[in-house]
């Protein structure tokens, strides 16, 4: 390959990768600034951090938003696993011509827009908020619900199962294991790649969730991070620095997440590709 | 779990889509819902938007992903993680926080207008949020930031399991870059190309955190979304959800319509 091409190559994967970060350095060097500096387009980081760390937590309800979103996602996250984990086994361990096509019928879910099932999914919460109000509008639970299993997710399981050494099923249920216990004590533990990369793909999703807790929660009590963000960024008198320190704030679950289970998370992409 | 939250829902709103009232006082009134979706410029402006944003966007995306995967999966090219990494960084963050941040950075007075003037690209500030055309490319310009990288994981996982003898074969018989690219690559990728392009048309036309918080849908109708339209149809002003469920069902078959269209493209090239 010649030299120039090469610098060429470089050279375009730099701006790209200038381009890709940029907005996130600007976030949180203007976290650090007053809000006069942020509109004037202050590129160095300032002194102002604290100040406005504190007129975030003066001014909004932070840490009780924060709560909602870590109940939400956290659990969100948990059920999904083990839901999908278990189907996308069970599709793949035990195949028959009628799973697979209850499993074609599933992957058609994949095509429904959200936005097509939010009208009757909140009439549906509605009217079992009289009922159960526990599961009604308003609570964590009619947020996590219609989210916790997804068709990707079943799919992201059964793709990676295929590729799972089937005599080590067959070994375990000869020690005598019943079925969940090859399930827990041997897929569950060699799967762990799969798993971290779904536990990412969920959580973030999760987390960042933002049309359907803004139909269904509706007391600023129960308020997510995304509610929170929009809200403050659609205000008339906005102060920049403030509003920043709190996106950086809100982007930190996920970034960490992210760089904590990075190795893990693009094997287990893979390993779904093949 | 997916009957009682996806399908049940859907044939609730087939049977809403053929009704109308304000609240929860509906009445059936057959097909006047459908007809209406014909004369409603808010509709037929939203529709129009999606398309754009659908012809400029996803081919933009997939071509720019595929482009930078590639050379990312050249095995003697340096520092590959970390362009990796920053290239996939964007998906990291919330829809909404980004959203926040690219209203600012394109805003009249906000960082891109004047970075662009200080080098003298422009003579003065371009309307990015208050101007139709540029509404729309400040759009485009945030999804293809956000997505980009996220089809690039796809691909480069795709290009991993592709035997690198292949590429050594065709170097021997005389084969350049471009032609290993659109010889071996992209018929080796079909179905991964396939896959994104239908969850990306899938996403745009679903398309509604950064609407809502970059531009609020303005000016006018100019960057509305469809989701956005359900939305303000159901909870925003006086709720019609008839009408509302009429709307998504008209997204319904857009996305069959789109999908059809996808997989017959990508069949063709097959034969």
């Amino acid at each position: 390959m010649g030299n120039l091409k090469r610098g060429l190559t470089y050279l375009f994967l730099t701006v790209v990768a200038i381009v890709s970060i940029f907005p996130f350095l600007w976030m949180i060097i203007s976290a650090t600034n007053k809000s006069v500096d942020v509109t004037k387009g202050r590129l160095l980081p300032g002194s102002h951090l604290g100040q406005n760390f504190n007129k975030l937590l003066d001014s909004v309800d932070l840490v009780p938003a924060l709560m909602n979103s870590a109940k939400i996602s956290v659990t969100t996250t948990l059920l999904a696993l083990l839901i999908a984990s278990l189907a996308g086994y069970g599709f793949e361990i035990f195949r028959s011509k009628t799973k697979d096509r209850i499993f074609n019928i599933l992957l058609l879910s994949m095509m429904i827009p959200f936005a097509a099932l939010m009208v009757p999914l909140y009439r549906m919460f509605g009217s079992i908020s009289g009922a159960l109000p526990f599961i009604g509008i308003d609570t964590a639970a009619s947020v996590i619900l219609p989210t916790v299993t997804t068709a990707f997710l079943i799919f992201f399981f059964r793709q990676s199962t295929k590729m799972f050494p089937k005599d080590m099923l067959e070994a375990g249920r000869m020690d005598g294991l019943n079925e969940l216990g090859v399930f827990f004590r041997i897929y569950v533990p060699t799967m762990k790649t799969t798993y971290a990369a779904a536990a990412i793909i969920t959580f973030m999703s999760s987390w960042n969730n933002f049309l359907w807790p803004l139909v269904v929660l509706q007391s600023p009590g129960q308020r997510t991070i995304p509610l929170l963000i929009s809200n403050l960024g659609s205000s008339y008198s906005p102060d920049f620095g403030v509003i920043m320190t709190a996106i950086v704030i809100a982007t930190l679950p996920t970034a960490l997440l992210f760089f904590a289970m990075q190795k893990h998370f693009v094997a287990g992409m893979m390993g779904s590709v093949k | 779990m997916i009957f009682a939250f996806y399908f049940y829902p859907m044939l609730q709103a087939l049977l809403m889509s053929f009704q109308s009232g304000a609240g929860t006082n509906l009445t059936f009134v057959g097909l006047d819902n459908y007809k209406r979706l014909f004369t409603d410029p808010t509709f037929i402006a939203t529709v129009t938007n999606t398309f754009i944003y659908l012809i400029v966007q996803v081919p933009v995306m997939i071509i720019l992903a595929l482009f930078i995967s590639v050379l990312l999966n050249d095995p003697k090219l340096k520092f590959k993680g970390f362009f990796r990494t920053a290239i996939f960084l964007p998906c990291v963050t919330s829809l909404v926080a980004y959203s926040v941040i690219f209203k600012y950075l394109f805003s009249n007075n906000g960082l891109i207008n004047t970075m662009l003037m200080k080098v003298a690209l422009i003579g003065e500030p371009i309307q990015w949020l208050t101007d139709p055309f540029w509404a729309k490319m400040t759009i485009i310009i945030a999804i293809t930031w956000r997505w980009t990288g996220y089809n690039m994981i796809f691909y480069l996982s795709a290009l991993q399991n592709i035997d690198n003898s292949i590429y050594e074969a065709a170097k021997i018989d005389g084969a350049s870059a471009f032609q290993q690219f659109f010889r071996i690559t992209v018929p080796m990728l079909r179905p991964i190309i396939l896959f994104t392009s239908i969850t990306s048309t899938i996403g745009t036309l679903q398309l509604f955190d950064e609407v809502v918080n970059i531009t609020k849908g303005g000016p006018g109708n100019a960057t509305m979304s469809l989701s956005q339209y359900i939305y303000n149809l159901s909870f925003k002003y006086t709720p019609d959800f008839g009408y509302a469920a009429t709307v998504s069902y008209a997204i319904v078959i857009l996305i069959v319509i789109f999908s059809i269209i996808q997989f017959k493209v990508a069949g063709d090239r097959n034969g």
